[in-house]
């Protein structure tokens, strides 16, 4: 949910200024996660219930791929739904059934609320359950909300995590500790990240959201979490409720927040410094080096963070330490404290953080800070540009491997290459 | 609810918006939920515009649902006003907004802009993107050309001056506007026109408000602009040109209307070659695009026009035609009639995906929906009709209409085929590693495909009874049938055996079938 207690401008104790701003905002709505997470989840299929405008959007993001088959869908409510002319569960049962004749492989399907299903308060929840009962146990139904009411761009990935949750496995009180990674990571990360837990001696470690939805992870009181993506209230929330408990971090983002992830996992497996050490040096060695050629051109560089994702206080982080670059703002859509305390505590004091949004009001900041660079949705970058600013549009940021060691230089020549392309274009 | 694996059209809105950001010194605040501003992207990245949109939203949250949504929407419209000074305002709901009710048009009403501010009615749940950019274009005009003259007031052209027209349709975020507007703008000009004001693209709210002075409408995109140009011509008693000059005999009958409305002589025009279609077509190496099977689904406009080109100006034969266009519903199923077919009139592209099936074509011309089938039946595919994506926004002039449109057609249409020299060869010798029956075609630098007999789609079942079965040896000879007429074939040799109620399909009902149905 968006609603949370306003709070006054303050010092948060860690030196950085938070801002609140309401007004118009120009995010994603939640079921833009579906684009990514139904490549990672390879046997799930997303089905929003919802209007036109929910099966535009999505084929608008998704649809310059050709899909042979497409693992996602929209049913769409029509006026006979609206007026009660027709049963809406009973047109919600005629459709799945059509799409799972026609998709019989199949075997997780997301039923996805939308702001129109969520205003006429449609209980999918209980649709799920009714659906699950039917299918099983071929297929299982689950639903949570990617609503913009609700939810802003990648809580559309927390809120599908959460309602994976307690589809896990129940792990035994008296199992040994396991160590859960939580947060849809490209392939080639996960990889990396169990590699390095592997040498670290930290076992058993698994990740959440498994590739398939028949090995989801077990969760239990022994289960300790680290989150891989700051955008994971609900998640969290839920995982605790079945006896997690969260290793407090900062986000796997560069060489140093990959390191401090990773000692917050050795820590409570209790792994000696010296081992730490030798495990992570080759990794961290590698991100230095590659970092380096990039903090000469981000040095001293003036960046403005248009809200987005929530991953934009860790970037920002990065971007400081590691880089060396100045932040004039750093937007984000929601800010959730206990997850980013240990990045806000290393922002550079006076870090000027804004929660929410004014659009107008904040493009208004941009343009009269002319920052070097500008982080930003697709729906600004063009137009910015088009002003002599440079930008650098932030849904990459989701789309790409950041996170880890080996990541790192190529976390770090995303926004070094907008600055670059500018000095090669002669036309 | 309808499963909806593609839409064809976007919600209501989005046709308000692209008029809205067709235009200039207009502006449109829309009630919507956060999120619903994913739409400016369409313009920013697909059609690559360098400036946002001129739309506000609301963008309300879950928070806000309760009585202050109306107030929320009123500070928007006010704050509109104040920072963009628009010369006219639009006003309306996303689909979202309309289930809470909060009524923009009154709400803006009570502010008492000094600027016209028009009220739009989209009514998300039954209307689709096309209606609400013509319903939005009807209405600007209405609000804004100018009172209906005295009646018995007779129309008259001043003394002097070349005749002149005003051009309606083009919209942002239309399927090759941009350029068509070129050709056409070329085509008025030879003729001695003059273009009066060009609208939805371009044009400001004053621009509109000088409609009425010109002698007559060119309607290019009817699924826009019809319902504007028929109230002009009720109001203003301007006549219209309807025929989309899409495809080389539609441009030469579109010149003759033109210039009879105008009272120019189109000859010098026409002279010579306007267009290399006739003569690319005529040339020898078409000859093996005779007859070739084609399936063409999109816009009504552009189905329509595509239809007739492809039949009548590149040789192929149609065998499906279709359109998500209801409106249009009547004129394409007449066309469908003049290729002894049935019009598929349907928004729902599974419907769309079992009749490409069920029609086994060589070529499919359609819309980005249409490359998802092409891909999963392996087809060849070209794009003719929007939904688009951004390649089909290209940099290059690439129009579809008037006789520069027509060299563009012919290219698109022939390029995703297999040339005649591999075709041929590929009939002779079947079994070469590297050019085989099941391989895509080599000019496409791809690799060879798999060759998937597609299983049947969705649960439209094309045949009442299951086919005979095939014996071994018959199978293997269907095999030698090359990749894009096989499945052709299939179903002819199965329809011949079951109308014999044969028990098995054997190499000779294989040869039978194709001595009677021929190619």
């Amino acid at each position: 949910m968006n609603a949370h207690v306003p709070l006054p401008t303050l010092d948060d104790g860690c030196g950085v200024s938070v801002r609140q701003e309401r007004g118009q905002r120009a995010v994603f709505c939640g079921l833009t996660g579906i684009v990514w997470l139904h490549r990672k989840i390879q046997d799930a299929f997303f089905l929003v219930v919802g209007s036109r405008t929910c099966a535009h959007l999505i084929q608008s993001a998704a649809g310059v791929m050709i899909f042979a088959e497409p693992r996602f869908a929209t049913a769409i409510m029509d006026e006979r739904d609206l007026a009660g002319l027709a049963d809406m569960n009973d047109e919600l049962d005629r459709v799945v059934a059509r799409l799972i004749e026609r998709r019989p492989d199949i075997r997780l399907l997301f039923l996805v609320g939308s702001c129109p299903s969520e205003v006429i308060k449609l209980d999918l929840g209980r649709a799920a359950q009714r659906l699950s009962r039917r299918l099983s146990p071929e297929v299982r139904v689950l639903s949570y909300s990617g609503s913009g009411i609700e939810t802003t761009f990648t809580q559309g990935e927390d809120a599908c995590l959460a309602a994976l949750v307690p589809e896990m496995p129940a792990a035994s009180p008296d199992a040994a500790p396991s160590l859960l990674v939580v947060g849809a990571l490209a392939d080639v990360v996960e990889d990396q990240f169990a590699r390095l837990f592997a040498d670290l001696g930290i076992a058993p470690v698994r990740f959440l959201p498994a590739r398939r939805a028949a090995e989801m992870p077990p969760v239990g009181p022994n289960t300790r979490y680290l989150l891989a993506q700051p955008f994971l209230t609900d998640t969290a929330r839920a995982l605790e409720e079945h006896g997690a408990t969260r290793l407090a971090a900062p986000f796997p983002l560069g060489a140093e927040g990959t390191t401090r992830w990773l000692k917050a996992a050795a820590d409570a497996w209790g792994v000696a410094p010296a081992h730490f050490d030798a495990v992570t040096a080759p990794g961290l060695k590698r991100a230095r080096r590659a970092l380096e050629p990039y903090r000469d051109l981000l040095r001293a560089k003036r960046i403005f963070f248009f809200p987005d994702s929530q991953l934009e206080i860790p970037l920002a982080r990065f971007l400081s330490r590691e880089m060396e670059a100045e932040l004039v703002e750093v937007g984000t859509p929601y800010l959730h404290r206990g997850h980013l305390t240990d990045d806000m505590a290393l922002l550079p004091r006076l870090t000027q953080v804004v929660e929410g949004q004014s659009l107008d009001d904040q493009m208004d900041r941009c343009r009269l800070a002319k920052p070097d660079l500008t982080v930003c949705g697709l729906g600004l970058a063009n137009p910015l540009e088009a002003e002599g600013l440079t930008t650098k549009w932030s849904i990459e940021l989701l789309f790409t491997p950041i996170q880890g060691y080996d990541q790192a230089g190529d976390l770090a020549e995303l926004f070094a290459r907008p600055l670059v392309r500018r000095t090669r274009l002669e036309v | 609810m309808q499963l909806t694996v593609w839409t064809y059209e976007g919600p209501p809105h989005i046709g308000a918006m692209r008029v809205a950001t067709a235009m200039r010194g207009l502006h449109y605040v829309l009630h919507a939920p956060q999120g619903d501003t994913y739409a400016d992207l369409l313009f920013t990245m697909i059609e690559r515009r360098d400036a946002r949109p001129p739309v506000t939203y609301t963008t309300f949250q879950a928070r806000d649902l309760g009585a202050d949504t109306a107030e929320i929407f009123q500070s928007a419209a006010a704050a509109a006003y104040e920072r963009f000074r628009p010369e006219a305002m639009i006003v309306g709901a996303s689909c979202t907004a309309e289930l809470i009710q909060d009524d923009p048009g009154g709400l803006a009403k009570a502010l008492n802009l000094p600027i016209p501010v028009i009220p739009l009615e989209l009514p998300a749940y039954q209307k689709k993107e096309n209606w609400g950019a013509s319903e939005t274009f009807y209405r600007l005009v209405r609000a804004l050309s100018g009172p209906a003259p005295a009646s018995g007031t007779a129309r008259e052209r001043a003394d002097g001056r070349r005749p002149l027209c005003n051009v309606l349709g083009p919209t942002a975020l239309g399927f090759r506007h941009r350029d068509d507007l070129v050709e056409i703008k070329s085509l008025l000009d030879r003729l001695g026109i003059d273009v009066n004001v060009v609208a939805p693209l371009g044009a400001s709210p004053s621009d509109l408000g000088r409609l009425a002075q010109a002698d007559f409408n060119i309607v290019l995109y009817p699924e826009v602009a019809r319902a504007a140009a028929q109230y002009l011509q009720k109001t203003f008693g301007q006549p219209m040109v309807e025929t989309v000059p899409i495809g080389v005999r539609a441009t030469i009958r579109f010149v003759e209307e033109v210039a009879v409305l105008a009272g120019v002589d189109p000859a010098a025009v026409l002279a010579g070659a306007p267009s290399r279609l006739p003569w690319y077509s005529r040339s020898v190496d078409s000859t093996y695009l005779t007859g070739k099977r084609v399936f063409i689904f999109g816009d009504a406009t552009h189905a329509l026009a595509l239809a007739r080109v492809a039949a009548t100006e590149i040789g192929f034969k149609v065998v499906g035609l279709g359109t998500y266009t209801r409106e249009f519903a009547r004129e394409v199923r007449a066309e469908a009639e003049a290729h002894g077919i049935e019009a598929l009139i349907s928004d729902d592209y599974l419907d769309v995906e079992a009749a490409i099936q069920a029609a086994q074509p060589e070529l499919v011309l359609g819309t980005q929906m249409e490359r998802h089938i092409a891909k999963r039946l392996g087809v060849p595919c070209a794009v003719i009709s929007a939904p688009i994506h951004v390649q089909d926004f290209p940099a290059r002039h690439s129009p579809q209409m008037g006789f520069e449109g027509a060299n563009v057609l012919f290219d698109t249409l022939v390029h995703p085929l297999m040339m005649g020299l591999e075709e041929h060869l590929i009939g002779m010798f079947r079994e070469d590693s590297e050019f085989h029956a099941d391989a895509a075609p080599s000019h496409l630098g791809a690799k060879p495909r798999p060759a998937p007999e597609p299983e049947p789609v969705t649960s439209i079942t094309v045949t009442p009874a299951g086919p005979a079965p095939w014996a071994a040896d018959a199978e293997k000879e269907l095999k030698k049938i090359p990749f894009f007429v096989r499945g052709k074939a299939r179903a002819n040799t199965e329809r011949f055996a079951r109308e014999r109620e044969l028990a098995l399909i054997t190499v000779e009902t294989l040869y039978d079938a194709k001595a009677h149905f021929g190619r």
